[in-house]
């Protein structure tokens, strides 16, 4: 049993009469890097706001170390926020504003310039103690943000969308070094983000949120191999969703041909959804192929190309490092393990 | 070269409008009636300080007065929905459509010993009391004609502090006193200053509030020039001295407080 420090139990949150959060359940582990993921909308700031004490539940009960801490304003609560455009205070400098927090506790001069040197230096911006925040780039910001927020030595971070405003080179490096911080400091980090790759770089927990209710938690792996329903399969990578029948435990057919799977414990004849990642199909000479198609569409995306095969009426989408022609006729493969067996979602006809 | 045609009209409009008629206090000032230079005006302005003083007192108080009442309006103001701010500021606004002396009978016609207020009071067989020809009254008078003067600028620099960087205060562990105090005040100070100035500056030099509410006794060195120029003791070269005197003092009130402003923005710890 892992050991929680934040205990979220049938959250409720409503906006202006709207349902923002249904009845959330998650926990949160010690030292544990948690990413909520999930469309825009979709709750996953709120859920954030919520830990940080900035939005009050509606219903349902947040524990921090088996406390319950929904009387707790947020200058009271042991964690920080690291906010979506970093809310820095553009009338400090960035030795003032890292020491924020230290000031209001009141501690000894020495002390603070001492763990402010600290942080800059873990956030690789030490001799830059006197510079204006103006001064600073996007990207320079951003760990200012996070210095002001760690120097405090919280037992959670919460970061909103941090890496969103920085552009794709910086917001890679800044995700490898997000994690090393985590690491070397050993604190819960809660992450929130749109950027399903960001979740799978970082996380060791993913929960995937839409519409305000949890659709799946785990690992980065798991949610990627093992999505549990479309709306997962459809939002953590590209993939091919199809409707199939399972005909029988380890047999389903989907795409106009039967192909043997490795899921079981279906209802015989059950209409399920079926989903392939594009990187998983093979592409093969038509005489050898489980299913045919033509060429649709051709893409060169550097690594790999996105080629488009029309199968049956289904546009498939799947990815080769070999370019094929378009209006040529092609067969696909696939083996067992590259085929996802979800239930239909509920309420779906 | 180029560049410089567009600025001409405003360069002309600056030396017609501001360039000539400081240069003509100035020789004024300096100059008696026959046109020879003396410093004798200048010399003779020292029998008016205590009205200058009394001037820079009451108007030090309104501005405070403004100050206290327009910054808390001023933040909560922009704290609320974009429509209620319109709204307000519509509000604020409003009473200085109507013409400024009109504005200020009103007050008159409250604050007479005969009127409108001690008539009230009177039901209840209090006063009359004295309100109209006090200092108190031209107080009154300055505050709430220069009041919009302080809102306007205060609301247009609050509403630019986010609430995410108060959240980040109260993230960082401070309470409500101390995210005033460390953040929402420094962020404000560049509008305290436009206000001040805004209510500072006209306060210190009106002769109408000063001469409808405050009576005889209470005339402020606004006053004084008026009549210096329009009165009796007709003497162009003596108010030129002392306007300019009064503007050397409004430059050295602004100056100071500006001081105080650069080493807040230095940070109180640095």
């Amino acid at each position: 049993m892992k050991n929680n420090i934040i205990e979220i139990k049938n959250l409720v949150v409503d906006y202006d009469d709207e349902r923002v959060i249904d009845g959330m359940d998650l926990d949160i582990g010690d030292k544990e890097f948690v990413t909520l993921l999930g469309p825009s909308g979709c709750g996953k700031t709120t859920t954030l706001r919520v830990i940080g004490g900035f939005v009050e539940p509606t219903a349902g009960e947040v524990l921090f170390d088996g406390k319950d801490i929904k009387a707790l304003p947020p200058h009271k609560r042991q964690v920080n926020t690291v906010f979506q455009r970093y809310a820095l205070f553009a009338h400090l400098n960035v030795f003032e504003n890292v020491a924020f927090g230290l000031r209001i506790q009141k501690l000894p001069e020495q002390e603070i310039a001492s763990r402010v040197q600290e942080m800059l230096a873990l956030v690789n911006l030490s001799g830059y103690e006197k510079r204006s925040i103006d001064q600073l780039s996007g990207g320079q910001q951003q760990r200012v943000a996070i210095a002001r927020a760690l120097v405090l030595r919280p037992r959670v971070l919460l970061l909103d969308e941090p890496l969103g405003a920085l552009d794709l080179k910086l917001r890679k490096g800044m995700q490898v070094e997000l994690k090393r911080i985590q690491k070397s400091l050993e604190i819960t980090f809660v992450y929130v983000t749109h950027d399903q790759e960001e979740a799978l770089t970082m996380s060791d927990t993913v929960v995937v949120m839409n519409d305000g209710v949890i659709q799946q938690i785990g690992s980065p792996e798991d949610i990627y191999n093992e999505p549990i329903n479309a709306f997962v399969a459809n939002f953590i990578g590209e993939s091919n969703i199809l409707p199939g029948i399972m005909r029988r435990d380890f047999l389903v057919e989907f795409g106009g041909a039967e192909f043997v799977c490795v899921d079981k414990g279906f209802d015989k004849d059950e209409q399920v959804d079926v989903v392939v990642r594009p990187e998983d199909v093979k592409i093969v000479p038509q005489i050898s192929g489980q299913i045919t198609g033509v060429v649709e569409s051709i893409i060169f995306k550097g690594v790999h190309f996105e080629i488009g095969i029309d199968s049956m009426g289904y546009h498939w989408k799947v990815h080769s490092t070999q370019s094929e022609q378009v209006g040529a006729v092609v067969g696909m493969t696939l083996t067992p393990d590259d085929i996802h067996i979800m239930r239909k979602m509920e309420g779906e006809k | 070269m180029k560049s410089k045609l567009p600025s001409l009209p405003y360069l002309i409009w600056m030396a017609v409008f501001i360039v000539v008629p400081v240069g003509l206090v100035l020789y004024f000032a300096f100059t008696t009636q026959d046109g020879a230079f003396t410093i004798e005006n200048i010399s003779q302005v020292g029998q008016y300080t205590g009205v200058l003083l009394r001037s820079i007192w009451l108007a030090a108080v309104a501005t405070v007065i403004c100050l206290l009442i327009a910054y808390p309006l001023a933040f909560f103001l922009s704290r609320t929905r974009a429509s209620v701010q319109r709204t307000f500021i519509m509000l604020v606004m409003l009473p200085m459509w109507m013409n400024f002396l009109l504005r200020t009978y009103a007050w008159m016609t409250l604050l007479e010993n005969g009127g409108l207020i001690n008539k009230f009071l009177g039901f209840f067989g209090l006063g009359p009391v004295q309100m109209i020809n006090t200092s108190g009254a031209v107080v009154l008078g300055m505050v709430y004609n220069y009041l919009p003067f302080m809102i306007l600028p205060l609301h247009s620099i609050m509403v630019k502090i986010e609430n995410t960087t108060l959240e980040a205060a109260q993230d960082l562990g401070a309470n409500w006193f101390q995210s005033f105090r460390r953040v929402v005040f420094p962020l404000s100070l560049p509008g305290v200053m436009t206000g001040v100035t805004m209510v500072f500056v006209p306060a210190i030099s009106t002769f109408i509030i000063s001469r409808m509410l405050g009576g005889g006794g209470n005339s402020l060195i606004g006053d004084i020039i008026e009549l210096q120029f329009i009165g009796a003791s007709y003497n162009p070269h003596m108010g030129s001295a002392i306007s300019l005197v009064l503007m050397v003092i409004v430059l050295l009130c602004m100056s100071l407080f500006n001081q105080f402003d650069s080493s807040g923005k230095e940070g109180i710890y640095s």
